[in-house]
């Protein structure tokens, strides 16, 4: 719904407050990794190689070390580490998980692989040093796209294997090929949904801080996942987990890329072992563009079989998934997120699924703002168009025609997962009404009148979120939890600190926290401190990432919140000599039933259980409470986006006129976040379907190392947007809610695209390829015509 | 930003930057090219010296023929100047729509051209209104028209040790304006057209078609021939052969060059 802006919010569940993180940021106080000096620091930089695919010959490090201020030249050799870096990830049990040295051993697999680390007294001597250090190189026949990598005689990424498969996912259902059979009609699309560089305004950076004596490591990074950073520190490096602290600072947004653990992250504190010195590192915009893991890189195969009437009877789906050098923490379990959701929220019984994942010279693929899930619904949804277009039924009515009814939840889907809630219908008819779809080709007539065409695109989408309880990572290969923790503490003056295990990064966990805290523990929203992001005060924490923290960590606080006022409420009854049960909960206090003037306030209930003067039998000193909450189910917002745009046939650019999006997120705690969540996402989405595209040459050059040749867009690209929600709690948990952080990104790159499509229609256009930008859109319309 | 060592130097007269420059230091002015070439240590100068402190480097006056533009003077001046609206609006049109309010608060006319960047806005409008440049160095001053001055990717006619001190711009009543095409909204120019109509014909002038900027020959030869604008247009890329890129073909950007041919020409006729 509209927020309105100007209601005075008290800082409840599902008020509009300001975020409470926001000011330090606004005024630049903000902390982040690059703002971190410890005492007798030193800096590091990488060589990394300038070769898709080579044999390291030598490395002649004697020119940097000769370098005044250059205190060390680290190889794999000479750097005190125990592996290579880890992967979290083998869905199937059978993954191939070749070996990632934390500096390139022998071979170097991409361009950026780095080879040699060098440690001087501040970061411009190190990159100097690095300049210094003469490695030779022999290249080797370079592969770089993923169905190319996959075919006979491709050169071998990893020489240890006998191709670069990596992993084949398959999944189908028993009755797929008689389903298939009878289709009056098949219709096939290939969709390439093209390599993306996230691009986090913070590139990643971390400080490694070893003591000698201790075998201690502290280590600063800007990441979303401390502890599994901490982890696997401890393997790779060779020391206790409870020696290792990890310290998140601020960060500057991740969206998902920082979901990881890299190289760098083990090197500075193997470098700073070795050194005896703190070691910073932080990666400059170009090195991230090769450093930092890539999005996407899927290309799909559709095979759908309809009635005559557009309803879906069989759908066949084989893709491509473009690993990279390597896996990455959770490298092969992204298009395993694909597979689950390649029927999106369409009843489709019938299922054939086959990905097939392969190694190439080129920088690692990982999570990426929807991870798996943006792949899957922009295939389903061009698809669903396409039909559409081939049986002469509109797009809506096609999607109506198979969406899963509101009747059907909880829904078993051919993939195995069970949609726990939604209502897709209503959000296609608020989204078709806010959009103006009935009236849309009277406007697409005065757009002709001016030459130019126009066109309007839906994408109906559910994602899965959540992410994800344990049984269920477990059996999905993936070596890690999703449970969350939560701690609350109630200090002597009646303040409160949140401890929780997620790691925000621009989602403003501090406020919505702050929010629930009020609502569940009258504690007031400016008495309410947040904590995240330090291994030293939490006992384990997940992190974000697959818009889980509301619905899995928000849930952890909730708990611990229940926990707290329950144990104020003993202590309450004795403090009021009467039962529990004569005892209700008014918001801020506990208070005997009907006698305003006997109560006892939620602070002063902190005091009382401080001081601990007269304490119940049987309960501790003071109010704090600890929860690990794994959830029962994931969560599954849903959405419909319209999308209406004008195509200047002269240039091909494409502008967008219109854009609308409804989104059921469920229960909603705070609606400024949820909008501006909402407004990146489509943001990102809209980057990919315009702008945005990794490109390598042949010979594993990269082609867009930084923001000249790479396109996301800025502020001046982004069109009004009308959003709006209906709501649909999430029975899986108390708040019912479900996600919002990647929603939009799910949502907008197919709603783009089919208004593209469909202002091309006219042309017989049935497809374009993303990035749609102006100099493909012209080339599609001068082959259209010719 | 992590350029490797170098020696910086502010320099408060012309004569200062030129020892500088001849001693081989390389100029900086707004640093919003400079810059991003050191941080990529394409250019790893080891000197530069500032020409921001030399008061007579910046700002626009007139004589009886031209205007004077010193080099310093940023894009902002340049787009807000009536002076250079009334007898160059091209060149104003081009200021004005470079890059953004930040960039243009920086970037300076002089380093436009001393950077020699072949999708730059400002060269082919200066170009097409034949502006020059004066450019001053140990043996002194000399004259350079700007159409001589670029000869490729970032390549100049300057002599070691020479840097442009002043742009010199004709006063004339031509009617000009400045098309062009980017992708995204603060983005490079793929293609852009200059056109001047003035009494003694037409001039126009393209970025972004070849390795420096071009003056459309074919495109004034028809028009000055009598010739119709369609059949102009249907010449505009004769003898061009741009070079294809993440941002289009060459066919695309040949195409281009009609459709900004056309919109800068209309443009400058309705002014
Ligand atoms: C984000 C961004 C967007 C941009 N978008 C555009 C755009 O849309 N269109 C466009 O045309 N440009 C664009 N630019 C470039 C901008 O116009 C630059 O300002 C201009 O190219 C260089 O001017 P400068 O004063 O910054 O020169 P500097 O960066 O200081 O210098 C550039 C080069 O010129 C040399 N130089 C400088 N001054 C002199 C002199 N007086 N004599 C001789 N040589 C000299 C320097 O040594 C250097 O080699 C953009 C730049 C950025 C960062």
């Amino acid at each position: 719904m509209a927020v309105d802006y100007t209601t005075q919010a008290t800082g409840g569940i599902g008020d509009a407050v300001l975020r409470k993180e926001d000011r330090k940021f606004v005024t630049g106080e903000g902390r982040y990794v690059d703002d971190l000096k410890l005492p007798g620091m030193l800096h590091a930089a990488f060589v990394r190689s300038p070769f898709g695919h080579a044999r390291i010959t030598s490395i002649d490090a004697s020119a940097a070390l000769a370098l005044p201020g250059v205190h060390a030249v680290l190889t794999n050799e000479s750097l005190p580490v125990e592996t290579g870096v880890l992967s979290a990830s083998n869905p199937g049990g059978d993954v191939r998980h070749p070996e990632q040295a934390i500096l390139a051993k022998e071979i170097a697999r991409y361009v950026g692989e780095p080879v040699a680390m060098v440690i001087a007294d501040d970061r411009y001597l190190a990159r100097d040093g690095a300049d210094l250090v003469h490695v030779e190189y022999d290249p080797l026949p370079v592969v770089v796209d993923a169905e190319k990598a996959l075919e006979d005689g491709a050169p071998l990424v990893h020489a240890e294997y006998d191709s670069n498969l990596v992993k084949t996912l398959e999944h189908v259902t028993d009755g797929f090929d008689d389903a298939m059979a009878k289709a009056a009609k098949v219709i096939k699309l290939r969709v390439d949904n093209q390599r993306l560089t996230p691009s986090a305004m913070e590139t990643r950076g971390c400080i490694g801080d070893w003591q000698e004596a201790t075998g201690e490591v502290t280590l600063y990074t800007s990441t979303q996942v401390a502890h599994f950073v901490r982890t696997f520190v401890s393997i790779v490096c060779g020391t206790s987990e409870a020696k290792v602290r990890v310290v998140t600072p601020d960060v500057g947004g991740g969206f998902g890329a920082k979901l990881n653990t890299y190289r760098e992250e083990f090197a500075v504190c193997a470098a700073s072992h070795a050194v005896g010195h703190p070691v910073k590192w932080i990666e400059d915009r170009t090195e991230a563009g090769v450093a930092t893991i890539h999005g996407r890189a899927q290309v799909q195969y559709y095979e759908v079989g309809v009635t005559d009437e557009g309803k879906i009877v069989a759908l066949k789906f084989d893709a491509v998934q473009n690993n990279g050098a390597y896996n990455m923490l959770l490298t092969p379990s992204i298009s395993h997120l694909t597979l689950f959701m390649v029927p999106g929220l369409y009843d489709i019984q019938d299922i054939s699924i086959r990905i097939r994942q392969a190694f190439t010279n080129t920088t690692p693929t990982d999570a990426y703002r929807g991870a798996g899930r943006p792949e899957a619904t922009h295939g389903i949804e061009r698809l669903m168009d396409a039909i559409a277009d081939d049986l002469g039924i509109d797009a809506a009515e096609v999607r109506r025609r198979n969406f899963i009814k509101p009747e059907q939840f909880p829904y078993s889907s051919a993939t195995g997962l069970i949609y726990d809630s939604g209502s897709y219908d209503a959000n296609l008819d608020a989204a078709l009404e806010l959009s103006d779809y009935a009236g849309f080709e009277a406007r697409r007539a005065e757009s002709e009148a001016k030459g130019k065409y126009r066109g309007i695109g839906l994408s109906t989408y559910v994602e899965v979120c959540g992410l994800a309880p344990s049984a269920v990572t477990a059996a999905l290969g993936i070596g890690a939890p999703g449970w969350e923790h939560s701690t609350v503490r109630l200090h002597p003056t009646g303040k409160a600190t949140v401890i929780t295990g997620t790691s925000p990064h621009g989602q403003g966990h501090a406020t919505s926290w702050s929010q629930i805290t009020q609502t569940e523990l009258g504690i007031p929203f400016e008495d309410v401190e947040v904590i995240h992001g330090d291994t030293a005060f939490q006992p384990y924490g997940l992190g974000t990432y697959g818009s889980r923290s509301l619905a899995v960590g928000g849930i952890a606080l909730y708990r611990s919140l229940g926990k707290v006022r329950e144990k104020a409420r003993e202590l309450a009854a004795h403090l009021l000599e009467c039962s529990i049960d004569d005892l209700e909960w008014t918001g801020t206090a506990w208070q005997v039933k009907g006698s305003p003037d006997r109560s006892k306030t939620i602070q002063e209930l902190a005091y009382a259980g401080w001081t601990s003067a007269s304490l119940p039998e049987g309960i501790e000193p003071v109010l704090e409470a600890t929860t690990f909450h794994d959830p029962p189910n994931f969560t599954f917002p849903s959405g419909t986006h319209v999308c209406e745009v004008e195509i200047d046939p002269e240039t091909g650019r494409i502008e967008i006129l219109k854009y609308t999006a409804v989104d059921d997120c469920g229960n909603v705690i705070n609606p400024l976040i949820v909008d501006g969540q909402v407004h990146g996402g489509i943001i990102q989405g809209l980057g990919q379907a315009l702008f945005e595209e990794t490109v390598y040459a042949e010979d594993g050059q990269m082609l867009t190392p930084t923001f000249v040749e790479y396109l996301v867009p800025s502020a001046a690209d982004v069109p009004e947007m009308t959003l709006s929600r209906t709501t649909t709690p999430s029975p899986s948990n108390p708040l019912g809610v479900k996600g919002i952080g990647e929603a939009g990104t799910i949502g907008a790159s197919a709603a783009i695209v089919n208004a593209a499509v469909d202002a091309l229609s006219g042309l017989g256009v049935r497809h374009i390829e993303m990035p749609m930008q102006p100099a493909r859109i012209w080339n599609v319309i001068q082959e259209a015509k010719s | 930003m992590i350029p490797s060592t170098l020696e910086y130097t502010k320099a408060s007269s012309i004569d200062e930057a030129v020892a500088a420059v001849a001693a081989g230091a390389v100029p900086l002015s707004g640093g919003q090219s400079l810059m991003p070439m050191m941080r990529l240590r394409l250019a790893a100068p080891h000197a530069i010296v500032d020409l921001s402190g030399i008061p007579e480097l910046v700002g626009i006056c007139e004589d009886e023929d031209e205007i004077a533009v010193g080099a310093m003077t940023i894009h902002r001046e340049v787009a807000a100047s009536q002076l250079i609206r009334e007898h160059a609006g091209l060149v104003a049109d081009a200021a004005g729509g470079i890059g953004s309010p930040q960039v243009r608060n920086r970037g300076t006319i002089g380093g436009s051209l001393g950077h020699a960047d072949p999708h730059s806005d400002m060269p082919a409008t200066l170009i097409a209104a034949g502006a020059s440049v004066i450019a001053k160095g140990p043996n002194g001053e000399r004259r350079i028209l700007v159409e001589d001055l670029i000869t490729t990717y970032l390549t100049t006619t300057l002599e070691p040790g020479e840097i442009i001190t002043q742009v010199r711009i004709p006063k004339s009543d031509d009617h000009s304006a400045y098309a062009k095409f980017h992708r995204r909204a603060i983005d490079w120019t793929v293609v852009g057209v200059g056109v001047c109509i003035g009494d003694d014909g037409v001039r126009a002038a393209a970025t972004g078609v070849a390795d420096k900027p071009v003056r459309l020959t074919a495109f004034e030869a028809v028009l000055n021939g009598g010739g119709s604008l369609d059949d102009a247009i249907a010449k505009v890329a004769e003898g061009i052969e741009p070079h294809a890129g993440l941002d289009g073909s060459a066919e695309y950007k040949k195409h281009l060059l009609g459709v900004l041919a056309r919109k800068a020409h209309a443009e400058a006729s309705s002014r």
